[in-house]
């Protein structure tokens, strides 16, 4: 039996091969043509746009690393991402206690209002938060961007973190109780550390939503100090149009965060989204 | 004496008076749920509902709330226009192809990578890396290689003597559009079929290998139907994504040439916030929203119905 089984396998892999070799390469020959192409002039970008440089120029990455915009755009998405990210999941771990382990008139409503939140595309409020935002005056300013991102970031982070919490049996509750916790205590010393995974998860989600944030930013802000990297990498194309290989610099380099993340974050990721979609 | 007194009323604490408690229970409730609820409802619902409500009148978006009412000429007007009609055409086509080849291409590639092939952990991260870029990032970088003229498209295609203005031509841009979006996107939809794939008992599969049914007869009568939950949601998930694409777009072609490419939230954000014309860009929104609405209802009514006992439509939810 397993002399058979395994018999055609080896023989089957070569085309499976193939084809993964082939998306592969879709997929990697972009990044491949940025990363070399940053160290290439202008001239030889277009004479030999996918071979190794003749010569390295290095100037393309030193002149992004060297300008103080790039790390000031760099600073402005992490500080936003991880503001986003702290409000988010701290508010939706408090909702999500509540829908998950206490029984009251309307819970289910309320938590409907809540998901419906997931089936109604970011765009259609855009115009009113943007004048929201003006009234409060909260353009230009980080919080304006923060609270609107948690906001939209709640349905979600809920819903996961609601499905967790259900997880934990009620015995631990009972016991915390009797033991004299208060509902907090027994949410804040139990039931958050038991539920490390699943926040793990949710910040991770968050943290990659306000980072590759674009629409918000862009109406927002309109001042160059508190541009985010994508609102950073939209005005490089534009002024330095003609300049193709030190856009592609700061491509890659704006890449290397997300691509680190990605590295590091990987599990939570791929398990966040994946569950994220089968739940919502 | 101290033990004799405290004996009592560690016994007496978890019983307390009804009513105390019951007030103590309503007081957490509140109290953990406002501060979500609060700004969920004013950055979430109340953005909505004002515009819902400006679309019904001509504003510039200045001076407090709008009161030039025009009832629906906004939407007359809308509805009248070649550039809406083209919005819901290239809406339809991008939903057509995402359907008919980038899911199918998803479910392959995830067919595939979950034979035992070696490598298959590392092709896995890799085709999964686009998704993890901006759309700015993945804009910006193919509307360099996708540039007319020498732009890395046209070099390596040069060989098979292909050329194109891609973006900058309205016969291909879409379909230049389409292959962005399939490449940052394909790797996602991927996950969701592997996710759902390991949720599939191996024993229905190896049994009806052993009944000796054909590795595709397998997957049409076995796996697939058994996807069927993970399928429906990634096509869900697609449509919704679809229907308020902008990002890429706005970075890619700006909706242009001459709006061969403009899908509902470009023309949105061109007149709400290059025109000023408030009242009529929440138009435009009003009806991404509707379509929304109607579609996630319709889908989750008629064709998601067994998937979905007690989630988001089900207002009686059970426990």
């Amino acid at each position: 039996m397993i002399h058979r089984k395994k018999a055609p396998a080896r023989t089957s892999t070569l085309p499976m091969h193939a084809i993964a070799w082939v998306v592969g390469a879709f997929i990697l020959i972009p990044v491949i043509y940025a990363f070399l192409g940053g160290f290439k002039a202008n001239s030889e970008l277009s004479s030999n746009p996918f071979g190794l440089p003749e010569t390295w120029v290095t100037a393309n990455y030193t002149d992004v690393l060297g300008s103080g915009s790039f790390w000031l755009q760099m600073w402005n998405s992490t500080f936003i991402a991880v503001a986003t990210t702290v409000l988010t999941v701290a508010l939706a771990a408090l909702a999500g206690f509540i829908f998950a382990r206490y029984a009251f008139r309307g819970r289910e409503l309320l938590f409907t209002v809540f998901t419906a939140g997931l089936m109604f595309p970011f765009a259609v409020a855009i115009l009113p938060i943007f004048v929201l935002l003006r009234t409060f005056g909260l353009l230009d300013n980080p919080l304006g961007v923060i609270l609107t991102q948690a906001a939209f970031g709640l349905p979600l982070t809920i819903i996961i973190l609601r499905g967790f919490f259900r997880s934990i049996p009620g015995e631990i509750e009972e016991a915390a109780i009797i033991d004299g916790c208060t509902p907090f205590g027994f949410f804040w010393r139990i039931l958050l550390p038991m539920a490390r995974p699943a926040m793990a998860t949710v910040s991770v989600l968050a943290i990659v939503g306000s980072w590759n944030n674009f629409m918000l930013p862009l109406v927002v802000f309109s001042e160059e100090a508190s541009w985010t990297l994508p609102l950073g990498i939209q005005q490089f194309q534009g002024q330095y149009a003609s300049d193709t290989a030190r856009i592609l610099a700061y491509l890659v380099l704006a890449m290397v965060p997300a691509l680190g993340f990605y590295a590091l974050a990987e599990r939570h990721l791929v398990g966040g989204l994946t569950a994220g979609a089968t739940k919502g | 004496m101290t033990i004799l007194t405290r004996g009592p009323e560690a016994v007496k604490l978890p019983v307390p008076a009804p009513a105390v408690k019951k007030r103590g229970r309503w007081l957490t409730i509140t109290l953990f749920l406002l501060p979500a609820l609060v700004l969920f409802l004013l950055l979430v619902v109340a953005p909505i509902l004002v515009a819902v409500y400006s679309s019904a009148f001509r504003w510039n978006g200045f001076g407090g709330l709008p009161t030039n009412f025009i009832g629906f000429d906004n939407f007359t007007r809308l509805f009248g226009t070649e550039i809406f009609a083209q919005d819901l055409w290239h809406l339809l086509v991008l939903v057509l192809f995402s359907v008919c080849v980038q899911l199918p291409f998803s479910l392959a590639i995830a067919m595939l990578l979950n034979q035992r092939i070696r490598g298959r952990a590392l092709y896995r991260v890799v085709f999964f890396a686009p998704y993890v870029l901006s759309e700015v990032i993945t804009g910006v970088l193919f509307s360099l290689i996708l540039s007319p003229g020498s732009g890395l498209a046209n070099r390596m295609l040069s060989v098979f003597g292909i050329e194109s203005e891609w973006l900058a031509d309205p016969n291909t841009v879409m379909p230049s559009l389409f292959l962005v979006m399939t490449w940052k996107y394909f790797g996602f939809h991927m996950m969701i079929y592997l996710a759902g794939r390991q949720n599939i008992p191996n024993e229905l599969i190896e049994a009806a290998q052993i009944d000796g049914a054909s590795s595709w007869r397998t997957f049409r009568h076995i796996t697939l139907p058994l996807l069927g939950p993970t399928i429906r949601i990634s096509i869900f998930l697609s449509v919704i994504y679809t229907i308020q694409l902008f990002d890429l777009v706005w970075i890619l072609t700006g909706g242009g040439p001459s709006h061969s490419s403009e899908t509902m939230a470009v023309t949105m954000m061109e007149y709400g916030f290059k025109r000023s014309q408030v009242g009529y860009a929440s138009a435009i929104s009003v009806v991404m929203f509707v379509l929304s609405l109607v579609f996630a209802l319709i889908y989750q009514r008629f064709v998601m119905r067994r998937d979905l006992a007690g989630a988001t439509t089900n207002l009686g939810g059970r426990r």
